[in-house]
């Protein structure tokens, strides 16, 4: 089995860095990875997306396909990816920024108010770990929320301290656990 | 256990556990960050990083320190690598063992820095002048290009032949999961012919040079040159099937475009269509034996390969031997997409597809 996660935003709100937890969770559970960025070459601003592969078996191509995970972090990162989501697969919406929620068919959509649910947890900075923690649970196979708790503190090692990070990680997972 | 890093860093890694003494090269995208993380782990490990003046000096700083029996590196990209050849012509005729690495981008001459299959002739046809043929491992992913490094370094011993690795910008900057080789100590004095040794044996009696005028008597060089080319030919050929036993149509790839085609394979048995895959693990040799195999059996071979006009289908065409029809499809500075893979099957199968 393969899962195809696409995080995508503007640069700046954390989309590669989120990717590539994830990534770092997946090669540690020995699965076959790949993570692979698109950007321009603003450091803020612009668009940001990066597509992961994870597989309990070879990963073939790398590049976006048919995501079983979309992460839109904001509305043109939701317009462009929603029309290739893999039937059956899901939506992450951060509705602190997206307003308009579409309901597309044979997709399920979860809205997380991601920026508000980093900032109640006072970490405001990380409404990207907010949202890979909803896609963990919108994914629902290959990575549990444990083993991506692992990776973020092995991929985010320098920092000695990473509670409030996993505080925002599992209230995002939360945020798409309890709503189904 | 499984680590995630980046392509070209993973490369760099395995060079270092391979046990390689000297890198001397030059920056240039995509294959940078080869250089900024030998820049640090090499020293660390005992060896020598050197960035030169020129991809001139790099290759050539190569041809000494592998004159001197240690494992040596040099990587390059685009005009950098072109400007490596002359030097990888001698490292052929001294007979040397050296790795070079070439980072593929797109494009003749400055190109662009992005994704591209042009260098395939420069690589397997001698890029070079005078004829030679060196081994080129065509890498597909973060685990091979680790892989390949160490394999590269073997190889170039075993024949005492510089050998290419011939990664490219996507495998190069993509990050992947790997499982990093063991670290490996190679002995100084490991051979009887390397310049320089240990200890209190003095470096006398050898010589290295170009063997055409000294070593051999002048109708004893064709023979040598075919008989070391021959076996390298017969030996060294590497490649992966993926459901070809059955497969009407074959595809033929190597590097991130086999990566499209394992795709293709997926989709097309899921539709019912007889569909698998060749990949060249080594490029030069190229693998005929895999062909001997399925020319007679299979209705077409479908080369595909990102770059405007086809290169890598010329060595298909004669691993075809005229017992297979071979068809093109060359993906532009565009990285193929199954779909279209799948239409040109569609169109062999039903007729409407052009022979090369």
């Amino acid at each position: 089995m393969t899962k195809e996660f696409v995080f995508a935003g503007f640069g700046g709100q954390g989309v590669l860095t989120a990717g590539m937890i994830l990534a770092y969770s997946g090669a540690a559970k020995n699965l076959d990875v790949t993570w692979i960025p698109s950007y321009g070459s603003e450091m803020r601003g612009g668009t940001a997306n990066c597509t992961v592969k994870l597989g309990d078996e070879e990963v073939a191509s790398p590049f976006p396909k048919a995501p079983d995970v979309l992460i839109a972090m904001n509305e043109p990162a939701l317009l462009k990816f929603m029309p290739i989501v893999k039937p059956g697969g899901s939506i992450i919406i951060n509705s602190s920024i997206v307003k308009t929620v579409p309901e597309p068919a044979g997709v399920k959509v979860y809205s997380v108010p991601a920026n508000d649910i980093a900032a109640d947890c006072k970490n405001e900075r990380s409404a990207n770990l907010c949202a890979l923690g909803a896609a963990i649970a919108a994914a629902g196979d290959l990575l549990t929320l444990e083993d991506v708790e692992k990776g973020l503190c092995g991929y985010l090692a320098k920092i000695k301290n990473n509670e409030s990070n996993i505080a925002v990680l599992k209230a995002g997972y939360r945020a798409v656990s309890e709503s189904a | 256990m499984k680590q995630l890093m980046k392509g070209n860093n993973a490369l760099a890694e395995a060079a270092v556990r391979a046990g390689c003494r000297l890198f001397a090269g030059y920056p240039i995208t995509p294959q940078s960050e080869i250089l900024e993380y030998l820049s640090w782990r090499l020293p660390q490990a005992g060896g020598e990083f050197v960035q030169t003046e020129s991809e001139l000096a790099g290759i050539n700083m190569i041809i000494g320190g592998a004159a001197a029996g240690q494992r040596v590196m040099t990587s390059s990209s685009g005009p950098g690598f072109s400007l490596k050849q002359e030097g990888i012509s001698y490292l052929a005729s001294i007979e040397l063992p050296a790795v070079i690495v070439d980072v593929a981008r797109f494009g003749i001459g400055l190109g662009d820095v992005t994704v591209g299959q042009g260098d395939y002739f420069q690589t397997t046809k001698g890029g070079g002048h005078g004829g030679y043929f060196i081994p080129v491992y065509a890498p597909s992913s973060i685990q091979e290009n680790a892989d390949f490094v160490v394999k590269a370094f073997e190889t170039a011993e075993k024949y005492r032949t510089p050998v290419i690795v011939l990664s490219d910008a996507s495998i190069g900057q993509m990050c992947g999961s790997v499982e990093l080789p063991e670290q490996q100590y190679p002995k100084r004095d490991r051979f009887d012919w390397a310049l320089g040794a240990d200890g209190d044996r003095p470096p006398m009696g050898r010589k290295m040079t170009d063997r055409m005028y000294t070593d051999f008597a002048y109708e004893e060089y064709v023979p040598h040159i075919c008989s070391r080319y021959n076996e390298m030919k017969e030996n060294e050929q590497l490649w992966e099937e993926v459901q070809a036993e059955d497969a009407e149509v074959l595809l033929v790839s190597y590097g991130i475009s086999s990566r499209i085609c394992k795709e293709a394979v997926k989709i097309g048995r899921s539709l019912g269509l007889k569909l698998g895959l060749i990949r060249p693990m080594t490029v030069w040799p190229f693998p005929v034996k895999a062909f001997r195999k399925y020319n007679g059996k299979v209705k077409g071979y479908l080369a595909v390969e990102m770059i405007p006009i086809p290169q890598m289908i010329e060595d298909v065409y004669l691993a075809a031997h005229g017992a297979a029809p071979v068809y093109a499809m060359p993906t532009g500075r565009e990285i193929a997409s199954s779909e279209d893979i799948i239409e040109n099957v569609k169109a062999i199968l039903n007729g409407t597809k052009e022979v090369y």
